[in-house]
């Protein structure tokens, strides 16, 4: 009866091995092939994101702006016109791509962490604890830059890890992170700043408008110096991601079975916690506080990608920018008036049917 | 390979365990047995790492378990919780292959030995056929069996079961007992399992731990502690022990709660005469 209990260990092990080999070869070209796509949809959305607005460019002329910044000499383009695409309009376009790929991912590490399908930098009230740590800061006087680097985003991270902080002992009880009540917690933690934020620019005696789009995200007259911003925190938290997205998939198994499997859970979770701000602060400090994104795109690539986080982020962040993109497109022109939308209120106008639907579809699959 | 000195266990003010002190060496099949809520889980929870002891130490390799790392731990520990949820579709391969993890570099690409693991200890539960499935899609027992393969994926020298195979049917029970049993005998593997089944305990523990009332009862050699006196003690029910003529392993029967046979008619409520 040993002997037939166990005839695993006779059989042929290298036939197995070479087909899990090919199935995970299999998994990873079409990962790369995801890749490709996504990149090349990236190049084009930029490329065509920069030609649209109120001024007519032209595609000759952003491709010789473009060469002539990387170096190559093309034929001279009006001055008027190179501030536009170099200055305005491509400038703003890598900034809502960059911007888009931090939220994504922040979800992607909010969800898979905290084992919920609502956790998004927005849902958590990170990415509003951020916005009132800027807030703060500007109202203070703070602000400028040094050698490139602002010390906005700083008060951002600040913000946002003290409303991440906030939140957890909101929901804690008894020890345990409660999965209902976090969610809950972060609208409160979420609502209450924004009030404060709301209150500190009305008191600093800035129009409605200017809060309106600080609270619902905008990238209007945002350029080249943000984009450097933001680039440290999002490569940093980046970096996070990508060193512990082994440590992501088992915690997605929860807590103790993390623990049984060698995963240092409070050290891991602290790290990506920190991830995960470093994503929202820079994302905040830039664009004000954009829903939606780093909710709807990490569940839109799990349906297409499947849960592995390695895989997950990478694809996220690629589909967020692309969203993100095209959303701020969207914002800067869809007012005849020529008088921009804040970008959140598109993100949300996009998300939320669309999550909904996500909802319903996988309620009846069983998953979450 | 264990050795426990003085413990006390217990959640925030509540003492659920005392005065435990024993010593598990390598190989041995030791199954823990006791009534419901007798601290067993608790036991396991703290062999495991997951639950600070309140006093006294565990011992893992001559190593205090607190100050491993957990990744050495995880390559010398292995857990089989009672059950698993997972919400995240991984495929079952996957799942088993983050038994690999406690081995595996940072960064490090997948090599062919954390798969042939992987393989092997699939193969070993009988969850080969499930590699592609979603772990959310297959039932209950063979995701008890996919958890169980993850756990020997990590070359375990101890493994630890708590209620492992409750929700299993016989033939699988006794397919990862023989497994157990294979492994403890020609690997060294450590055994120590929480059970309810006495019977299954009897047939494939060599010793036995009784635990009630937040102490260790009786401890020793599965041949002289399984008796119907200490049995009968441990779960209050009259029990009988019997030897089987053909294997010669013992086991239990338990005896009615109520006296007399159940066509007497006694007119008494069962639970009456029992408490009588």
């Amino acid at each position: 009866m040993k002997e037939r209990s166990l005839p695993a260990d006779n059989l042929n092990r290298t036939v197995d091995l070479a087909e899990a080999r090919s199935r995970h070869n299999l998994g990873a070209r079409r990962f790369v092939i995801a890749c490709l796509v996504l990149s090349l949809g990236l190049v084009a959305s930029v490329a065509l994101a920069t030609g649209i607005g109120r001024m007519d460019v032209g595609w000759g002329a952003i491709a010789a702006v473009v060469l002539g910044k990387l170096g190559f000499h093309t034929g001279a383009v009006d001055r008027t016109t190179e501030v536009v695409i170099w200055g305005i309009r491509l400038s703003r376009v890598v900034l809502s791509g960059l911007v888009g790929a931090a939220l994504a991912t922040a979800g992607v590490i909010f969800q898979g962490l905290l084992l919920n399908p609502l956790a998004d930098p927005f849902t958590l009230g990170v990415s509003t604890g951020a916005a009132f740590g800027v807030a703060l800061l500007v109202m203070l006087g703070v602000g400028g830059s040094f050698l490139g680097l602002s010390p906005l985003p700083l008060g951002a991270l600040a913000g946002a890890m003290g409303a991440m902080a906030a939140v957890m002992v909101l929901s804690r009880e008894s020890g345990r992170i409660r999965k209902e009540t976090l969610i809950l917690a972060g609208i409160v933690v979420s609502t209450f700043l924004a009030a404060l934020i709301s209150l500190i620019k009305s008191l600093d005696e800035e129009s409605l408008s200017a809060i309106v789009f600080w609270i619902m995200g905008s990238f209007s007259g945002r350029g080249w110096i943000h984009v450097g911003f933001l680039l440290p925190y999002l490569a940093a938290g980046l970096a996070l991601g990508a060193i512990y997205h082994r440590e992501l998939d088992i915690m997605a198994l929860g807590e103790e079975q993390s623990h049984h499997l060698g995963v240092a859970v409070s050290a891991v979770r602290l790290k990506l916690l920190l991830g995960a701000s470093l994503l929202t602060a820079g994302a905040v400090s830039v664009s004000g506080v954009i829903g939606f994104v780093g909710l709807v795109v990490p569940h839109l690539v799990r349906v297409l990608a499947g849960p592995s986080h390695g895989r997950l982020l990478a694809l996220s962040a690629a589909t967020g920018a692309l969203i993100l993109i095209w959303a701020d497109v969207l914002a800067r022109t869809l007012l005849s008036s020529g008088q921009e939308l804040p970008v959140g209120v598109v993100s949300a106008l996009l998300g939320g049917p669309f999550f909904f639907y996500l909802l319903k579809s996988r309620r009846s699959r069983g998953m979450w | 390979m264990i050795r426990v000195e003085a413990l006390e266990l217990g959640y925030e003010d509540r003492l659920v365990l005392a005065g435990l002190n024993f010593q598990v060496d390598r190989g041995e099949f030791l199954g823990i047995l006791g009534p419901n809520g007798s601290g067993k889980s608790t036991l396991l929870n703290a062999l495991s790492g997951l639950l600070p002891p309140q006093k006294g130490r565990i011992i893992v390799k001559s190593e205090p378990l607190r100050g491993l790392p957990s990744r050495l731990r995880a390559q010398i520990l292995a857990v089989v919780p009672q059950s698993t949820d997972v919400r995240f579709p991984f495929s079952c391969l996957e799942i088993v292959l983050m038994g690999r993890y406690p081995h595996r570099r940072r960064l490090g690409t997948l090599t062919d030995a954390d798969l042939v693991w992987a393989l092997k200890s699939m193969r070993r539960t009988t969850t080969s056929h499930l590699k592609e499935r979603p772990i959310i899609e297959i039932s209950g027992g063979e995701c008890q069996r996919v958890v169980m393969a993850r756990a020997l994926a990590q070359d375990p020298e101890i493994l630890l079961l708590d209620e492992a195979t409750s929700s299993l049917d016989v033939r699988k029970k006794l397919e990862i007992f023989e497994l157990l049993k294979f492994l403890s005998d020609t690997r060294g593997l450590t055994v120590l399992c929480a059970m309810h089944d006495l019977n299954l305990a009897a047939l494939y523990c060599r010793r036995l731990m009784f635990i009630k009332h937040g102490r260790v009862v009786v401890d020793g050699p599965t041949d002289q502690v399984f008796t119907p006196a200490i049995l009968s003690e441990v779960y209050e029910t009259p029990m009988e022990v019997v030897r089987h003529p053909g294997h010669l392993r013992p086991y239990a029967v338990m005896l009615p709660l109520s006296p007399g046979t159940w066509e007497d008619e006694t007119g008494v409520e069962p639970m009456e005469a029992a408490q009588s």
